[in-house]
């Protein structure tokens, strides 16, 4: 089964309008996941990590309902058949 | 109307483009684009024929991207993935975008940079690639670089027009560094500038150099506005001369030449560190015609009590017609103007998001 990852509104245009990106291969961790989405949507990933492979500091992501904050970050284990959502931070200013 | 002059503003909360003919008495203002990002760097340059618009956009969530508009901002482009990306060795990834200059008119496809975490970076293309300056980015000094309180930011770059080899940049809290060579070595230029914050008051580098301005004629004469400390070098920066003669107060964060006089530059005095508002609560623009001898203030038009309002280090402008139009906004949102070179002042708008930096153009004639 493919593992989704859902994308916010501000993230579509950089993969050519899609809100949900479908990844076939297996993927163990949210790091796996996001290298897969980055070799078709490499200004995609731009967005969510930085230039060291971090997550941003204004960026959430969940796998099913929980916060990979609360699991074990990008390393976090992923299931076949799991949805990642990335999901921009409540702030601002 | 027909326009020739552009007024870039950026703000926390996207761009704005002010456009007006040459007598300067009616604005029409654009925007904002990339509403709700910040923009603290943009640039008009035309060299080659271009008439493009780059922008450093921040998005507090996305990170920081280079955006450009060939058509004054009705459509925009620019590389889609992050084109300035700190090399994985170094550790760093990009912040902001503090600083984009178009480089010398014999290179017309050089653009800079100048980003946070401190570094300088060129593109060679038109600003569409970026590549890092490898003699500041491994600089021996970067590990003793404390961040101000805009953080670790290259903020300031400055060109020697006659000498390719040469140019200088200011970083908060750093200090003034200049090379000679390209590029591949950076020296700090420092001598007789103040640290009020450091136990050494005279170190070799560390200083909070918050804007460095100078005019191409006389590219060897710079002011720099300090953290405390106003000064002037004749030397490319080999050595300061306190010139806080008169000011009511040598903090502040903006800096600019006139655009035909070498010896004159306009400042806006701010109370104090702890204290970030115009000196006196009075917006008064400061200007000397002596190269800092003397200065004289410049308030028609401009609110004179119960003014608390503050200008960042590139919220002051100025723009190249013969009498000369200078410009600067607010943390507040305010932007004012001046069509004879700061003697009458007029507001252009009062309620725009707080003002990061402002930049002009003066079209070329087609």
């Amino acid at each position: 089964m493919a593992v989704s990852v859902v994308l916010p509104r501000a993230l579509t245009p950089y993969a050519h309008g899609l809100g949900t990106v479908q990844l076939d291969a297996s993927c163990a961790t949210v790091r796996d996941a996001l290298s897969q989405v980055a070799e078709r949507w490499p200004a995609l990933v731009d967005r969510v990590l930085t230039e060291q492979g971090e997550l941003r500091r204004h960026v959430n992501i969940f796998v099913g309902d929980e916060s990979i904050t609360f699991l074990d970050g990008l390393s976090t284990a992923i299931d076949e058949g799991a949805t990642i959502t990335i999901v921009p931070a409540v702030s601002g200013g | 109307m027909n326009p020739s002059t552009l007024v870039l503003v950026g703000t926390t909360k996207g761009a704005f483009v002010l456009s007006s003919d040459d007598a300067r008495e009616e604005w029409t203002v654009d925007g904002p684009h990339f509403p709700g990002e910040a923009v603290y760097s943009m640039a008009f340059d035309q060299r080659a024929g271009r008439s493009r618009l780059l922008v450093g956009v921040h998005s507090n969530h996305w990170g920081a991207t280079i955006r450009f508009s060939d058509d004054l901002g009705r459509s925009w482009s620019g590389p889609e993935r992050q084109a300035i990306r700190f090399p994985e060795s170094s550790g760093l990834s990009l912040a902001q975008v503090w600083q984009l200059l178009p480089g010398r008119a014999e290179e017309p496809d050089v653009v800079w940079a100048g980003v946070e975490p401190a570094a300088l970076f060129r593109s060679d293309d038109g600003g569409e690639s970026w590549a890092p300056v490898q003699g500041l980015l491994e600089h021996e000094h970067r590990p003793r670089w404390m961040p101000g309180g805009g953080g670790l930011c290259l903020h300031t770059i400055v060109l020697d027009p006659a000498n390719p080899d040469r140019m200088a940049i200011a970083i908060s809290t750093a200090g003034f560094y200049r090379t000679d060579d390209g590029g591949a070595t950076w020296q700090p230029r420092n001598a007789g500038v103040r640290c009020v914050f450091l136990p050494d008051k005279y170190p070799e580098f560390g200083q909070c150099v918050h804007k460095v301005t100078h005019h191409r004629s006389r590219p060897e004469r710079l002011f720099l506005q300090n953290h405390w400390g106003l000064y002037r070098s004749d030397d490319w920066g080999d050595s300061w001369q306190d010139i806080a003669n008169g000011v009511p107060s040598d903090f502040g964060f903006a800096i600019q030449a006139h655009p035909h006089d070498p010896d004159t530059v306009y400042i806006i005095p701010i109370q104090s560190d702890e204290f970030r508002v115009v000196a006196g609560a009075q917006l008064r623009v400061y200007r000397t015609r002596d190269a800092g001898a003397t200065w004289g203030a410049l308030d028609a038009g401009l609110p004179q009590e119960h003014a608390f309002e503050s200008v960042l280090r590139d919220g002051l402008a100025v723009d190249t017609h013969r009498r000369a139009g200078v410009y600067f906004g607010t943390r507040s949102g305010k932007l004012y103007a001046s069509n004879d070179d700061g003697e009458r002042w007029t507001t252009l708008a009062d309620a725009l998001p707080p003002i990061c930096c402002v930049k002009t153009a003066v079209l070329a004639p087609t």
